[in-house]
Parts: structure tokens; C-alpha cells; sequence
């Protein structure tokens, strides 16, 4: 292992970079472009229902019950159906979500101290929509409830004003259930295993494709060197791109980070060695892109972008599907970054994930250089 | 002219499929793909880590336990006595969401004063949080409306008795009677699956497009064919036939595999779906092959095709409804063929749509195609001359 060596293939991997200003462009932006997705566009939070009302009571009663719905900010009431075909027919077209039915005697009922029943609609086409419409309608419905129970209980004059027991709902880490909250820190994780692993996976495969890896091997390189030359420069590339990310992140979107800098920035030199052998050892396991291209695609990004818990989360996939995640060191970046970001934690909470990263990185390192040694004999 | 496409789209499949590597790597990842996007891609929340803190430990307080344990969504991981430990249960992750009954909570039930229990969620995924702090209320109010009705009882018999008359039970109790439609379980397997055909489609075939073109100018084989008599539409044609051809393989694949392995109804009609398929890859091959004309390696097209795809399928509503996002990003989603296809993807599988419904999309999915492959060739024309 040659010190010079090293640092003359990371010269001219940095000079192959440099010298293509558009995939430079690209690197570089892909995290800006994320971001910006994520932190403006994107989000799984869930308001503003497009709800119709079809009141066939239209009594105050019915009224009061519907302006408990438009004053929701979790519900936009679109409009008044006139039966129920009209709401069927705007739920098929993707208008609306909800269809609220009050029933004709539903004042009478009330009045009557019976069992009024109003009547929810879902489209539950869009399962988390729906789900979150569901529990959102009927807490406005149950806190409804239990307010003219009081109303009437008190004019029956039993004393009791309140309900006998009620939740009271405190939030940790995300109190305002910002979904990008969430997403952005994982966020870096995905875009460090572009960066590593499907970007230097091409680089091997190109030298093998244009038939200059025969010009390398034929040089006193040692495979050790060519590997670590060549991380050297994407490593380089994805270390800016982790910073870009934890700046627009932070300083724009106001994603919470409430852990240290310096911890993250370890964790996320570890994980992105990790990646960047990943891609070395696909590159020397293969000899066209194309082929390198689609490795490192199943691989690596849809498993950071799938099975690590960065949008969907793990505890809520099949068994199998839980074990699998295991093997991609994404899912334990991914703890590691929510840990650092939302809840503020460090290496003491953390030391099992930050162990299992570095296990991993030492272990595609040996792997890589075994194959790489293999293919120059 | 026909057979120098043909001998274009031979000498295409011959490369494609003589390796036979690549042959498995063009039909294997789309159905890895699928069954992975398929189990993982879930919004679901179940069994929920859970943990009890009961510092009453009364039979009202088992009753309201019971009611978490008979929950599918909640899993009580952990029973404690007191409120100390939960910090250490939440940082590390183990616990959710954390119930505490606070003392004197059954004290406060019998004498009909407000008794409440203190739920505590990790908002760490702001999804999860919501969906549970839903539940968690809704079984505590239920809770509560059987305690109040229990007491009701006990109160108004008596006076009622002593009245010699019908008790006056004149208060009402609202209830709401909820009803969903197409996915009655709310299952989000059954509204992502078809979301995932549309995404492995594009995928596919936008980067292999890309980086099959690029390869020939890479390794210079793209000069050997510009000096045959072949002209240019001719090679776009023989480039791209053999693609969409995989393409639609891959459709069928991916729809018998969604039909087959997640048990996926669908309402809709086949023959449709595949007319709409055909009409999507339109978009997906002009796109791939707009790209091999701007880029000269296979690693700038798969950057660039990244750049396509990752926004495209973003905004495509697959995960992130559409309805959700700001007014300027809504408007800008009509640009994308994707999320056209989407919707009708998931109106066939899910609505069981027919034309009449999905005609704007169709039209709309048509008009791209044509106008992104169209205006691509064209560019690729230039290009070689």
C-alpha cells in the first residue's frame, strides 16, 4: 500500500469528475433537488379533507354539526350534495374524500334523547388519507357528542359537567407532526448511497468497458490502491452533498437538529465508506455499466429508499420484509440520523448502529479487495 | 427500409439478450422490485410498541387496559410502575407511544370528576404519531362514553324509581356510523401495488433506453452505425421497438406478478390497462431517449435519468397525495406523464373504471407521449446530422 500511488488515482478520479462539469452539476444539485421536494412539496401530513354534505335534516341542529366540520382545519367542506349518487359520483372522480350524511329525523332524535346516527363516507382508495380522515371525523363527532350530552345533562340538572374521562395527548421529539421533519434527515442517507454507491459502481465498469483497466492493472497499482483512490473522490463529492443537505435542511426548512454536528458528521463519513466500497465491489464484480448500474440499483438505492425506515416505516412491514432490512446499512444510518436530528441523542444511545456501520464498511472493504485481487490474477 | 429496422432491432436484441446476465437482470429486478416496493411500501400501523404506566392499579384502570390490549394497534411491550424510565424508552425507541394512568384516576371516574390519562407519542414519524394519537383517542373516549353511560345508569334509575315513573332519559347519544369505499380494510398494500407497476415501469425502460444509446457513443460503435445507410428515424425506430417490447413484457410480468403474489382485485378492464401501457411508455422511451441525447456517458445518462425519475415519481402522487402539496407544485404535476398513468392505473385497479371516467387522462397521457417522443426524435435527429 502506496501512499503516492493512492493519491495519483484519486488525482485523476478528481480530475474525471472535474472535467465533466454536467454530472458535477448533477451530483451536486440532487441533493438541492431532493430537499427542496421534500421540505416544500412533499408531505404526508394530512388537511384540508375535501368533504360534501349531504344534510337531508337541514335543521340548526344538523347546521351546528356541519360548522364543526368547516371549523376543523382538517376538513374543507366543498359543497352540499343533494343525494347520494351525487357523493358517489364526486368520490369516483377524486373530489372529494368524505361524504358527511345526516340523516332526515336526526334533530328529532336529539331532541328526543335517542341514539342520532350520522352517516361518514371514505374513499379508501388512499388508505393513510382515509385513516387519518377516519380518526380526525370522529373525534370531531365524539367531542360533539359528548358536548350536547353535557348541554342536555345540565338541563336535566344532574350536575355533572364533564365527561367522565378524557385523553390528554402529548408529542415528543416532532410536536407539530411535520412529516418533513422526518423525511429530510433521512434524507441524507439516500442521497449518500446515490452518491457512493451508484455513482462509483460506474467507474470501475467504464474502466473494464473502455478497456483501460488493463492500462491500470499494467502499472505498479495495487487493487487496495486503485479502490481507495478512486473513493477518495466520490468520497469527497458525497461529503459536500451531506453538508448541502444539512444546511439547506437546518437553515431554509427548519428541520430540527438538536444532536451534534460532529457526531453526524462521523456517522456519516462511516456510512458513506461503507457505500462507496459497496459500489467498488459491484464495479469489480461486473464489466458493463448497464449491469453495474442495475446491481447497484437493487442494492443499494431502493433499499435505502425502501427498507430503511426513511419513509415507511420497518415495524409496520411483514416479518420477512423486517429481516431483510437488516442486511442494508441504510436502515441503522437512517436510526442513527433520526436519533441525531429529532431526538438529540449520541453515541451512548446509538453505539449499536454507529458498530454495526463500521463492521459493515470493514467488511465489503475485505470483500472488495479479495475480488478486486482475484480479477488482476 | 423495413429491413434495415429490422436488422436494427435484431442486432438490438442480440446484444440485450445474449448475455445472460443482462437477460436476468431485465425481467428479475421488476418483479424484485415489486415484491419489495409491495410489502415494504406501507403506511399501515399496527401493533404499535407500547408502554402501560399504571400508577392507579384499579379495576377501572385494567378495564381501560383491556381496551388498549384488544386494540390491533397497540402492543403493550411494557408495564411500569412509575413515570421514571420513560425517557430511556423513548429515546431508545422501544416504546411509541407510552399510556399513563395518573393516581387517583378510578377515585375521580366514581365521583364523576374529569379522570385523565396522559398518552405520550413519538412523533419521530409524524405519519405513525397521528394515525395512533387517533386511535389512542378514539379508545379512550369510547372508554369513557361506557363509564359515563354506566353511571348514568346508576343516577337516573334511582330518581326514576322514586318518581314512580319511565325514567326522563332525555340525553342523547351521537354516534357516527363510518363506511369506506374500494379498500374497506384501509389497506395501503392494496392502493401502493398498482402505484408500484407505474414506477417500475418508468424506471425500466427510461434508463435502459438512456443507456443503451449512450453505450454506442461511449464505445464508439455509434460512428460504425451512422456510416451504414441507415438514417437516423430509422435507428430511433430499430433502438426503440425492441425496448417497448420489453416494456410491455414487463407490464404483463409486473401485473401477473401484483395479481398473483399480493392477491391484488382488479375492477377494471385488462385490455385497457395494456392500451393505457402503451400509451405511458410513449412518454417513457421519448424521455430516454431525449436523455441519450444530451448526455456522452452511461454514468451522465444515469444521473440525468435520475433527475427525471426521482421528481417525476415524487410528484407523481404514488406516496405523497398530490392534493397535499402547495398550488404551484399541483399545477406542475399535469406536466408529468406520470402521474396520469397513476391515476388510471389506480381507477382500473381499485374504482374498476372504464373509458368514460378516465378519458381526460388518456387523452392527456396520449398528447405527451406523442409531443415527448416526437420532439426527442426529432432532437436526436439533429443530433446525428
Amino acid at each position: 500500500m502506496n501512499l503516492r500511488r493512492t493519491r495519483a488515482v484519486a488525482r485523476k478520479e478528481f480530475l474525471h469528475i472535474l472535467r465533466d462539469p454536467r454530472s458535477l452539476a448533477m451530483a451536486l444539485a440532487l441533493p438541492i433537488l431532493m430537499i427542496l421536494l421534500f421540505g416544500y412539496a412533499l408531505t404526508l401530513d394530512v388537511d384540508r379533507i375535501p368533504s360534501v354534505v349531504y344534510d337531508m335534516d337541514r335543521s340548526p341542529g344538523s347546521r351546528e354539526l356541519i360548522s364543526r366540520f368547516e371549523a376543523s382545519r382538517y376538513f374543507q367542506i366543498l359543497g352540499a350534495a343533494t343525494d347520494y349518487s351525487a357523493i358517489e359520483q364526486k368520490i369516483d372522480r377524486d373530489e372529494c374524500v368524505l361524504g358527511i350524511v345526516v340523516p332526515q329525523d336526526y334533530s328529532r332524535d336529539v331532541l328526543a334523547g335517542g341514539t342520532p346516527q350520522i352517516q361518514l363516507l371514505f374513499d379508501g382508495s388512499d388508505s393513510n388519507t382515509a385513516s387519518i380522515a377516519l380518526a380526525y371525523a370522529s373525534g370531531i363527532v365524539q367531542s360533539f357528542a359528548a358536548e350536547m350530552r353535557d348541554r342536555a345533562q345540565n338541563r336535566v340538572g344532574s350536575g355533572v359537567s364533564r365527561g367522565p374521562a378524557e385523553a390528554r395527548l402529548r408529542i415528543w421529539y416532532n410536536s407539530q407532526l411535520k412529516s418533513k421533519n422526518y423525511i429530510v434527515p433521512g434524507l441524507i442517507a439516500l442521497i449518500l448511497m446515490i452518491i457512493g454507491a451508484l455513482l462509483t459502481s460506474l467507474t470501475l465498469a467504464r474502466e473494464w468497458e473502455m478497456g483501460t483497466m488493463e492500462q491500470l492493472l499494467s502499472t505498479p497499482l495495487r487493487p487496495a490502491e486503485v479502490a481507495l483512490g478512486k473513493m477518495s473522490a466520490y468520497f469527497a463529492l458525497g461529503v459536500i452533498d451531506m453538508l448541502l443537505t444539512v444546511i439547506v435542511g437546518v437553515g431554509i426548512f427548519h428541520v430540527p437538529q438538536r444532536g451534534s454536528y460532529i457526531f453526524l458528521v462521523l456517522a456519516g463519513g462511516l456510512f458513506l465508506t461503507g457505500a462507496l466500497l459497496w459500489g467498488i465491489l459491484i464495479s469489480a464484480l461486473v464489466r458493463t455499466q448497464m449491469v453495474a448500474y442495475q446491481l447497484a440499483m437493487l442494492t443499494s438505492f431502493l433499499p435505502a429508499f425502501l427498507l430503511s425506515g426513511f419513509v415507511f416505516a420497518i415495524e409496520n412491514m411483514p416479518i420477512p420484509v423486517q429481516i431483510v432490512t437488516h442486511i442494508f446499512p441504510t436502515r441503522y444510518f437512517v436510526s442513527v440520523l433520526k436519533g441525531i436530528f429529532l431526538r438529540g441523542v449520541g453515541f451512548e444511545v446509538l453505539y449499536l448502529e454507529v458498530g454495526l456501520l463500521a463492521a459493515y464498511a470493514m467488511l465489503i472493504f475485505l470483500l472488495a479487495t479479495k475480488r478486486l485481487r482475484q480479477k488482476v490474477a | 427500409m423495413w429491413n434495415r429496422i429490422r436488422e436494427i432491432m435484431r442486432k438490438e436484441f442480440y446484444q440485450t439478450l445474449r448475455d445472460p446476465r443482462t437477460r436476468a437482470l431485465l425481467f428479475g429486478p421488476p418483479i424484485l422490485q415489486l415484491i419489495l416496493f409491495g410489502y415494504a411500501v406501507n403506511l399501515d400501523v399496527e401493533n404499535a410498541r407500547t408502554a402501560w404506566v399504571d400508577m392507579d392499579r384499579t379495576p377501572e384502570s385494567r378495564e381501560l387496559l383491556a381496551a388498549f390490549q384488544g386494540s390491533r394497534y397497540f402492543e403493550i411491550t411494557a408495564a411500569l410502575a412509575d413515570g421514571r424510565e420513560i425517557r430511556n424508552l423513548m429515546d431508545q425507541g422501544k416504546a411509541q407511544v407510552v399510556i399513563s394512568v395518573l393516581p387517583g384516576f378510578a377515585r375521580d371516574i366514581r365521583r364523576g370528576n374529569a379522570a385523565s390519562i396522559q398518552i405520550l407519542v413519538d412523533g419521530t414519524n409524524s405519519n405513525t404519531a397521528s394515525i395512533l394519537a387517533g386511535y389512542a383517542n378514539r379508545i379512550v373516549s369510547d372508554y369513557a362514553a361506557k363509564a359515563f353511560a354506566d353511571r348514568q345508569d346508576s343516577r337516573l334509575v334511582a330518581p326514576a324509581t322514586a318518581l314512580k315513573g319511565p325514567a326522563p332519559y332525555v340525553i342523547p347519544l351521537l354516534t357516527a356510523q363510518s363506511r369506506v369505499w374500494f379498500n374497506p380494510e384501509l389497506k395501503s398494500r392494496v392502493y401502493f401495488v398498482p402505484g408500484v407497476i407505474v414506477n417500475i415501469i418508468a424506471l425500466v425502460t427510461i434508463m435502459l433506453t438512456a443507456m443503451s444509446i449512450v453505450r454506442e457513443k461511449e464505445i464508439g460503435t455509434m460512428e460504425q452505425l451512422m456510416v451504414t445507410p441507415v438514417r437516423s428515424f430509422e435507428l430511433i425506430l430499430g433502438k426503440l421497438l425492441p425496448f417497448a417490447l420489453v416494456g410491455i413484457i414487463e407490464v404483463a410480468l409486473v401485473v401477473a406478478a401484483a395479481l398473483l403474489v399480493f392477491q391484488m382485485p382488479i375492477r377494471g378492464s385488462i385490455p385497457l390497462l395494456f392500451a393505457c401501457a402503451v400509451l405511458f411508455l410513449l412518454s417513457t422511451l421519448g424521455v430516454g431517449l431525449f436523455i441519450s441525447t444530451i448526455s456522452q456517458t452511461q454514468q451522465q445518462a444515469m444521473m440525468a435519468s435520475f433527475f427525471f425519475f426521482m421528481p417525476a415519481m415524487l410528484l407523481s402522487g404514488f406516496a405523497f397525495p398530490i392534493r397535499n402539496m402547495p398550488v404551484p407544485v399541483q399545477c406542475l404535476t399535469y406536466l408529468n406523464p406520470l402521474r396520469y398513468f397513476m391515476q388510471i392505473v389506480r381507477a382500473l385497479f381499485l374504482k374498476g373504471a372504464g373509458f368514460g371516467p378516465l378519458w381526460q387522462e388518456i387523452a392527456a397521457l396520449a398528447l405527451f407521449g406523442l409531443a415527448i417522443l416526437g420532439l426527442s426524435a426529432l432532437r436526436f435527429h439533429k443530433k446525428l446530422d
